[in-house]
């Protein structure tokens, strides 16, 4: 190590301002890009399920509506008897 | 070697690709990265003229070089898509994007931070400092272009042609500390002669462009595999591969 203890390391030969700011911002914007990049994944998949999900709705509603109109002229059958 | 590469241009071939090559490249990245950055900091010797203030270099030069290595990269990849009318090479064009914007504005940020101490301002409008933000124009400039158009196949051509013409700023910034007189000083690597670095200074500085190049590597990767899915919502492999992800 170059410096004599951890509080001359962090002061940076009094330049501790513009090196901490330079590698401070630097991370910060490499780490949002980083989690933005993982979160995108998420968001997308997230998407891509529910899509799904909403095709099986629609696939089960259609499945229920077709046996309501096959069921349709039974009922009226049975209301003409009474 | 365009039979063996040809494959990847389907772009389930590519995601695939990608899910393997991922955790290598975060894990060598994130080791070779911080290994750089703490060596420049912590155990690298201080410059005899500017003091603990030259650690900057640490994050500012690889950050530079890579603005402009990313750059290379997307105009291939565009170079690639329009010549070949390749999907896939587009799309590698659109993930490179923001990582070198983002790149560039750390390059442009830390540059200023430094300037502040060494120079006295934070920015001047000389060759070197404008060409470089000319880049990051450049970069938001294909990014805008791209998310302009609602036919995402004509976007990947119109950002490219845009992307490949950029390239003649390459040249200008490397060359710009020799054609006018600038505050810059020159290139200290980048050049035909043996690097006019101290070794025990080199070292770690070379160790953390191998870090960024891979942090950027890892994330490209990933950037990637979200734009083939977000381009191939409705294929059926990538219905498979959220169903099985759903079951995991």
């Amino acid at each position: 190590m170059q410096f004599d203890n951890l509080s001359a390391f962090f002061d940076m030969g009094g330049y501790a301002f513009y090196v901490w700011l330079s590698f401070g911002v630097s991370l910060l914007a490499l780490a949002l890009l980083a989690v933005d990049a993982v979160q995108q994944k998420r968001v997308l998949f997230e998407a891509v399920k529910k899509e799904q999900a909403r095709k099986v709705r629609i696939k089960a509603a259609q499945a229920s509506a077709k046996s309501n109109t096959r069921n349709d002229p039974q009922k009226e059958e049975v209301s003409s008897e009474s | 070697m365009w039979k063996w590469l040809h494959p990847y241009a389907k772009t389930q071939n590519a995601y695939q690709l990608c899910e393997r090559l991922l955790p290598w490249f975060v894990t060598s990245a994130l080791i070779s990265f911080v290994i750089g950055i703490v060596w420049g900091l912590a155990f690298a010797p201080a410059d005899y003229q500017q003091g603990d203030s030259f650690r900057i270099i640490y994050i500012h030069v690889p950050s530079a070089i890579l603005s402009m290595g990313a750059y290379s990269a997307m105009a291939i990849a565009a170079f690639v898509g329009l010549v070949w009318q390749v999907r896939t090479a587009f799309m590698a064009m659109v993930a490179l994007a923001p990582i070198g914007a983002v790149v560039t504005f750390i390059a442009l940020f830390t540059g200023a931070a430094w300037g502040k101490p060494m120079w006295g301002t934070w920015w001047v409008w000389d060759a070197r400092l404008t060409s470089e933000l000319i880049l990051l124009f450049l970069y938001l400039g294909v990014i805008s272009l791209y998310a302009s158009f609602e036919d995402k196949h004509q976007a990947g051509k119109a950002a490219g042609v845009m992307a490949i013409v950029g390239v003649v700023n390459l040249p200008i910034i490397h060359f710009s500390v020799e054609w006018w007189n600038t505050l810059h000083q020159g290139a200290s690597i980048t050049k035909f002669d043996k690097p006019s670095v101290a070794p025990d200074m080199l070292w770690p500085l070379l160790i953390s462009i191998l870090g960024l190049a891979l942090v950027m590597a890892a994330i490209f990767i990933r950037r990637l595999q979200n734009e083939i899915v977000r381009r191939e919502l409705n294929r059926p492999w990538v219905q498979e591969l959220v169903s099985a992800a759903k079951e995991k």
